[in-house]
């Protein structure tokens, strides 16, 4: 009996060894930092996270690979929970670069000291509003809130201009919201800082109340606005931009938020540095940095995205009003990052 | 005894992780996130959800059952492989084809519709192999007892069959629970979108951890009564069995069945293929681009082949040992060992995202941290197939071959697994389907920059581009057909001879219909 038993465990250990083998040497795995070409003195390499889309930002990582030639490995994932990733990482994450779709996640991730301050000269490229006062991220591009909504049902002025009318019995049902997506908590912050915690819970209280549809994300909304399936959705306004029909042609069409309130909040997308397990901000990450700002970058960025890009002398993208036209609510982007504060009272509220 | 104890304590850890990530929580903040009105709808749209589609499908799958196996249908071969191509279609493929043809299309009932549809052979298959098998003989007594003809089959054929038509609906009910994709194309939430969303929009793991626990332990509550099930209808056959002969039916009434019966499969197959392939075609921006497609492909193949490599040689202690030497310590090895299968998928990502970066940070963002999930989920689908394998190899051959000189490793090498090697071929198909199509633990778990297949259409449909990510449900459908065809092939066998052709042994169905994923 015995006899039978000891090989089994033998061939057992013999091909476990194997399997793990094999799955560590598995075409599937890519090795970070080791290129297979021995002949190629030193591989450069830079893993990013990206927050943003990858339909978004893969060509443009692309062209920066051949910019640069250095071999860009992405993580794609939504940036609240690269947020939280990068957050339980610590010190200890391969990331180099964080790409963020919005300034709060940013800034949650720079209040816990894992971002190295950028230069100067890479800072500067950008208007003071749209960058971190620490210096330890910049801004990309600007994307403003908007209320998407169905123009086979209803005119520009009979939308409000502010979210907080969205509570009346009119939109019972009919307001889509991604309440996961990082730009949703970005606003969510927002009107914490600039509306107070009681108003903001009673918001999202009152939203819930009144049947608001929850959608995973915002192409999703806005899908359903142009479809019919809701009234109006909230979202950010380079869904529409960029969606797969010219947008001007939609069912669903923009109203941006009333001037001054958060309801026009403009956020940023931007890039910060991670010093990584080295303790030393990368080379490679900054030449990132400053391709996204450099002219071909932004002009990427207003031309395929459609939003505004930040970098002084960029174009403004086709199709929505400039960006100076939209006169944001006086929030400094800096103040955004009392994530953990948002997640919380949204968890409370039982939209996630 | 000791590689199969090891196995199965490796497929038990991902559950042990989420207690201890869990109870990091501590009892207050678990009992506000447990207690909180929202934890109530999850449970209650995950509960609904469940029940309507194990009617829908304990209904359908029954009914299309009897008609394949009692009712003289024109082309009988065509049924039992045409009732296991729903298989091939994902739950969340499907939502989302009728979603891109529908967009309005949202919310509870066609959900229901949508999970009926891919689940029901799940049912279908277990009961076309009862009823195949049942004894009509005794059937045949109680009518001459004086019995009529329906009681008489109330009193005999349905105990037969109940048990298989139970197991299958409980396997629906798993499903049904775990699935993520298609919930979250169709919006309706349940604790798998829950825990997702938390683990997405929220900045810790505690918290999704706290509602993954209440809702593995609904599911293994589901796998609890499938094995209970099952048990029960793992009688005897009397060696004086026989088949049921057909239901004598007018020649338009089986006509009208043959057709209904068409008709379904065409919503479960067609519709969605016809469905992505319109969308294909009408796009306008964003067209497919190949180079995605086949990077995608390629990826999901390398991984797939990797990990069910990796499953199957797990699979051998752990089915060796069932098959060999049956016992309770056995048999509580093979229940830790399944222990995947009642864990959905973001379950296990959550798991092994903790488990992976408190215990070795360096392999958590790479292939090997994915490929521990997949193990961890599909190692349930090879156990069935390695157990019945080695079963079929007499214990004598090894024996043989050990009084012949051989050393013990040799001896199976040379007289076990040749002749285990189809079964378990099949097993490895099954898994490397399974991988192949994997969503919620994959887009939490895959290294920086890689895309699969399943991961590439959820990502296209993120910008509503619809019209980019139809040609990648169509080529999972087509991966999924293999598993599929698989498992009709092995129903065939069970069927009396003019339902079935050439006969050829592939004790595959316990590993499709074994796990519901």
């Amino acid at each position: 009996m015995d006899l039978r038993r000891r090989p089994l465990t033998a061939l057992a250990a013999a091909v476990l060894s194997t399997c793990s083998l094999a799955a560590c040497g598995s075409p599937a795995a890519p090795a970070p930092a080791s290129g297979d070409g021995a002949t190629t003195a030193q591989e450069r390499t830079l893993v990013v996270y990206s927050g943003r889309d990858e339909e978004l930002v893969a060509p443009l990582l692309e062209q920066f690979e051949q910019a640069s030639g250095i071999d860009v490995e992405a993580r794609y994932a939504g940036t609240t929970e690269l947020a939280a990733q990068l957050l339980t990482e610590g010190g200890d994450s391969p990331a180099q670069v964080f790409l963020s779709q919005d300034a709060g996640a940013l800034g949650a991730v720079a209040d816990a000291g894992l971002l190295a301050p950028l230069p100067d000269d890479v800072l500067a490229t950008v208007p003071a509003e749209y960058r971190a006062a620490d210096g330890s991220w910049v801004g990309l591009t600007g994307r403003a809130r908007v209320i998407a909504y169905d123009s086979a049902e209803l005119t520009a002025d009979q939308v409000p201009g502010d979210v907080f009318d969205l509570l009346d019995e009119r939109w019972r049902g009919q307001v889509g919201i991604a309440p996961s997506n990082a730009s949703f908590q970005a606003f969510v912050t927002a009107l914490r800082v600039t509306e107070g915690e009681e108003r903001t819970r009673a918001w999202l209280e009152g939203l819930q109340a009144n049947g608001a549809q929850v959608f995973e994300r915002n192409g999703d909304i806005l899908e359903a606005v142009e479809t019919g399936a809701v009234d109006v959705g909230l979202l950010n306004h380079y869904y529409w931009a960029r969606s797969e029909q010219d947008p001007a042609t939609l069912r669903a069409q923009l109203r941006f938020g009333d001037p001054g309130t958060t309801s026009a909040l403009v956020n940023a997308t931007g890039v910060a540095l991670l010093p990584g397990t080295s303790g030393e901000v990368s080379p490679e990450g900054l030449e990132l940095a400053r391709f996204l700002l450099s002219a071909q970058g932004q002009t990427y960025f207003a031309e395929e995205t459609a939003e505004y890009p930040l970098a002084d002398g960029a174009p403004d993208p086709a199709g929505v009003p400039a960006l100076e036209e939209l006169q944001p609510p006086q929030v400094d982007l800096s103040d955004l990052a009392s994530l953990q504060e948002t997640v919380d009272l949204m968890t409370q509220t039982g939209l996630l | 005894m000791l590689a199969a104890g090891g196995v199965a304590a490796l497929a038990a850890v991902p559950l042990a992780q989420l207690v201890l990530a869990a109870a990091g929580a501590g009892p207050a903040r678990a009992a506000a996130l447990l207690l909180r009105p929202r934890t109530v709808d999850l449970l209650t749209g995950s509960l609904v959800l469940v029940l309507a589609t194990c009617a829908g499908a304990l209904l359908l799958g029954t009914a299309t059952a009897w008609a394949v196996v009692r009712l003289p249908l024109p082309a009988p071969r065509l049924w039992p492989v045409l009732v296991c191509l729903p298989l091939a279609v994902p739950s969340y493929v499907a939502a989302f084809a009728w979603r891109a043809t529908w967009p309005q299309v949202h919310g509870f009932w066609p959900l229901v519709l949508v999970m009926v549809l891919t689940t029901t052979p799940y049912v279908t298959v277990p009961v076309v192999a009862a009823l195949a098998q049942a004894d009509h003989s005794l059937a045949e007594v109680a009518r001459t007892l004086g019995r009529g003809r329906w009681r008489a089959a109330r009193a005999v054929v349905l105990p037969q069959v109940l048990p298989a038509a139970g197991a299958g609906t409980l396997l629906v009910a798993l499903y049904a629970l775990s699935d993520f994709g298609a919930p979250a194309v169709l919006r309706h939430e349940t604790l798998t979108t829950g825990v997702h969303r938390l683990l997405t929009g929220g900045l810790d793991r505690t918290a999704p951890a706290v509602l993954a626990l209440a809702l593995t332990a609904l599911a293994l509550l589901c796998v609890a009564g499938e094995r209970w099930a099952r048990r029960l209808g793992s009688g005897r056959r009397s060696p004086a069995a026989r088949a049921a002969p057909p239901v004598p039916v007018h020649r338009t009434t089986a006509l009208l069945v043959a057709f209904a019966l068409a008709a379904v499969a065409a919503a479960s197959v067609l519709g969605p293929l016809a469905a992505l392939g319109r969308r294909m075609l009408t796009s306008e921006r964003y067209s497919a681009s190949a180079a995605d497609l086949v990077g995608a492909g390629t990826t999901t193949l390398a991984l797939a082949a990797v990990a069910a490599t990796a499953v199957v040689v797990a699979a051998v202690p752990v089915g060796h040992l069932a098959a060999r030497r049956p016992g309770r310590l056995t048999a509580a090895l093979e229940t830790a060992a399944t222990t995947g299968h009642a864990l959905p998928g973001v379950v296990v990502a959550l798991a092994l995202a903790g488990l992976w970066l408190a215990v070795a940070p360096a392999a958590y963002q790479t292939a090997v941290a994915l490929l521990s999930a997949y193990a961890v989920l599909f190692l349930p689908k090879a156990l069935g197939t390695t157990r019945t394998a080695v079963e079929q190899v007499p214990v004598a051959a090894q024996d043989a071959a050990r009084a012949l000189g051989c050393g013990p490793v040799s001896a199976w090498l040379r007289a076990v697994l040749p002749r285990a090697l189809p079964g378990l071929a099949a097993g490895w198909v099954l898994v490397a389907a399974a991988v192949s199509k994997e969503l919620p633990a994959t887009l939490v778990l895959r290294p920086a920059g890689m895309d699969t297949l399943a991961t590439e259409l959820w990502s296209r449909t993120s910008l509503g581009a619809y019209g980019a990510a139809a040609p990648v449900g169509v080529v999972l459908v087509l991966v999924g057909l293999v598993p599929a065809l698989l498992l009709a092939r092995s129903l065939r066998q069970q069927l009396p001879g003019h339902l079935r052709r050439a006969p050829a042994p592939a004790p595959v169905a316990a590993g499709v219909t074994g796990v519901a994923r």
